[in-house]
């Protein structure tokens, strides 16, 4: 068996790395402001909000991908709403893929960002306070610094769990050669019909090598950064 | 400077309640571990809004429940010296010295151009510049935390303990550099202790707290002779001293406002006006001259009142020149003496806790040896 990649392949592979990639830069903000609120608000409901958030974790895949489809999909309210004014369109696009890979791993960002919010000690943001920084520039100049580790792990998870995404986005976007299939329905299009074994192998191979990397390439940057800003251990 | 607070506050089953006002350079708040002396420097600081009173630094309220009133945090201008240094881990010491100034440049107000060298200078922080947090012992890394509150220009500087967490070699490193930040920057500062020498040292103004209650507000001299002798080991008077003249063995005479006294060498020129804590349980009285006694300080004195008992022991206050002496002395010794207000005696002096410099030192030195 050789490495040499059909265009089909090919295109999988860079689909799934945009497709992973977007998803986890768009889910950054909005992870870091929910998790902050989790981990620093307290009004009544939070429990629900808590379990809101976390829901994609405990729903069959395919759930999240049929109410992905009810809520953004051409002709639903949401969906409509933002294929008019913005023109942006999610339902068989590889912009829908990357929704249901950010709304799928979203849970695991919030977790990580959140532990590392709550292990932030508060009082050196008192401390930023006296020396006269107004809350929002404590945030920027001490709290967010802290918990960039956090934000580093929880952005690989939910970027390996985009990787592997699977029943979400074939429910939402299909399976498209080229628009939305990835690595992940590409393999399991290719086990469907005779002699796809070796390019589903291959596939897999090249799935294998991306996760290790990514995780190796985290775990480097978050040695680098710990060191930066002065935690030695975690 | 002026400061006056008038607070009550409930923090689960603890109750602060307290009143004071001073215009001291240093005004200590003194007071057993949870007398609400944290309580209190984090209402001044902001960080804890109170249920009632007021807050007033200069004729402006800082917090005042009435006219609700309650300037944040980081508008107080108030700097603060925690127990634990704080130091920002992400940022290196000069990062860490500069955050104030930058927050300051920030807000449109800019700092002298020297500022920053002149406190690095004041507190021996140079070598650390470039270090990060981590790297930094107890004692380097609080007086870099003093130097970071100093450089934000804070009208008012607290200090919570800044020294409790250090071992008493690292203490007396540290309390010349408050020594001198009190005399050579001009920012009134607020010091909370529990040490009375430490008070001593460093105060003008002293405020007792008990059970989240002031209990006592004056002059340190005052304020610290007026404790309960027999309930603490630290109790005693704070008597002026100037040193006089050294021995050749090398002892110190010192001219105290209660009579002449040797000191081991304190390493200050002739002249030069200390205060000195004569601890109460340090003080023997006998009724007459003592003979073959190792103790070299002996001073007429006067018997002038006697507490009342507390247990076995009870405090004997004694004038000795224009001084108030406290010793803390057995039931049965002083029914053995017959001491009565008005009987002459001797004060046998043990030992004696240099205090530091008394009134406005010309120029301290930052070295100087406790």
């Amino acid at each position: 068996m050789t490495l040499d990649l059909t265009p089909e392949e090919t295109t999988a592979i860079w689909l799934t790395l945009r497709v992973a990639l977007v998803a986890v830069a768009a889910s950054l903000p909005v992870a870091i402001l929910v998790a902050w609120i989790l981990a620093r608000c307290r009004f009544p409901g939070i429990v629900f909000f808590d379990a809101l958030v976390h829901l994609p974790l405990t729903l069959p895949p395919v759930v999240t991908g049929f109410l992905l489809l009810l809520v953004f999909g051409r002709r639903a309210p949401v969906g409509a709403f933002l294929a008019e004014h913005f023109g942006l369109v999610f339902s068989f696009r590889w912009t829908g893929a990357a929704l249901a890979a950010a709304v799928m791993g979203f849970p695991l960002f919030v977790r990580a960002v959140r532990l590392s919010i709550e292990a932030v000690d508060r009082r050196l943001e008192d401390a930023a306070s006296t020396l006269g920084a107004p809350r929002v520039l404590v945030a920027l100049t001490v709290t967010l610094p802290l918990i960039l580790p956090g934000i580093l792990a929880g952005g690989v998870l939910a970027f390996a769990r985009a990787m592997g995404e699977f029943g979400a986005t074939v429910t939402f976007v299909s399976n498209i050669p080229g628009e939305t299939q990835t690595i992940a329905s590409a393999i399991y299009t290719y086990t469907q019909v005779p002699g796809g074994d070796g390019p589903a192998l291959r596939l897999t191979l090249i799935s294998v090598v991306l996760s290790l990397g990514a995780l190796v390439l985290s775990e480097l940057l978050a040695r680098r950064t710990r060191r930066a800003i002065g935690q030695t251990r975690r | 400077m002026r400061l006056e607070v008038d607070v009550r506050h409930l923090q689960g089953a603890f109750r602060l309640d307290a009143a004071f006002a001073s215009d001291a350079a240093v005004t200590a708040l003194f007071g057993p571990s949870g007398s609400g002396k944290t309580t209190l420097v984090n209402v001044l600081a902001g960080l804890i809004r109170p249920s009632e009173g007021r807050v007033m630094l200069d004729g402006e309220a800082l917090f005042d429940a009435a006219r609700r009133i309650d300037v944040p945090v980081h508008r107080r201008g108030i700097g603060y010296v925690f127990q634990e240094a704080r130091l920002f881990p992400h940022l290196s010491v000069r990062s860490n010295l500069g955050y104030g100034r930058r927050m300051a440049a920030l807000a449109g107000r800019r700092g002298e151009a020297d500022e920053f060298d002149r406190v690095v200078a004041l507190l021996g922080i140079a070598a650390l510049l470039d270090r990060k947090p981590a790297g930094l012992s107890g004692g380097e890394a609080q007086r870099v935390a003093i130097g970071r509150a100093l450089l934000a220009r804070p009208r008012l500087l607290l200090m919570d303990e800044p020294l409790a967490a250090l071992d008493v070699a690292r203490k007396a490193e540290i309390l010349p550099y408050l020594e001198a930040v009190a005399a050579e920057t001009r920012v009134p500062i607020v010091y909370v202790s529990h040490s009375v020498p430490e008070v001593v040292r460093l105060a003008g103004t002293v405020v007792a707290m008990d059970h989240g209650r002031v209990v006592a507000c004056g002059p340190a001299d005052a304020v610290i002779g007026g404790l309960d002798a027999t309930a603490s080991d630290d109790a005693g008077a704070v008597l002026d001293a100037v040193v006089a003249g050294e021995e050749a063995d090398g002892l110190t005479r010192l001219d105290t406002n209660a009579g002449p006294l040797l000191v081991p060498a304190v390493g200050r020129p002739l002249g030069a006006r200390l205060r000195l804590l004569v601890r109460a349980r340090d003080v023997l009285v006998a009724s007459e001259p003592p003979h073959g006694l190792s103790a070299l300080n002996v001073l007429p004195a006067t018997v002038t009142a006697i507490g009342a008992p507390h247990g076995a022991s009870v405090e004997v206050m004694l004038s000795a020149g224009t001084a108030t002496l406290h010793a803390r002395l057995t039931r049965r010794a002083v029914e053995m003496l017959d001491l009565a207000p008005g009987r002459p005696c001797f004060a046998i002096i043990k030992a004696s806790t240099l205090a530091g410099d008394g009134g406005p030192p010309a120029s301290p030195s930052p070295i100087a040896d406790a």
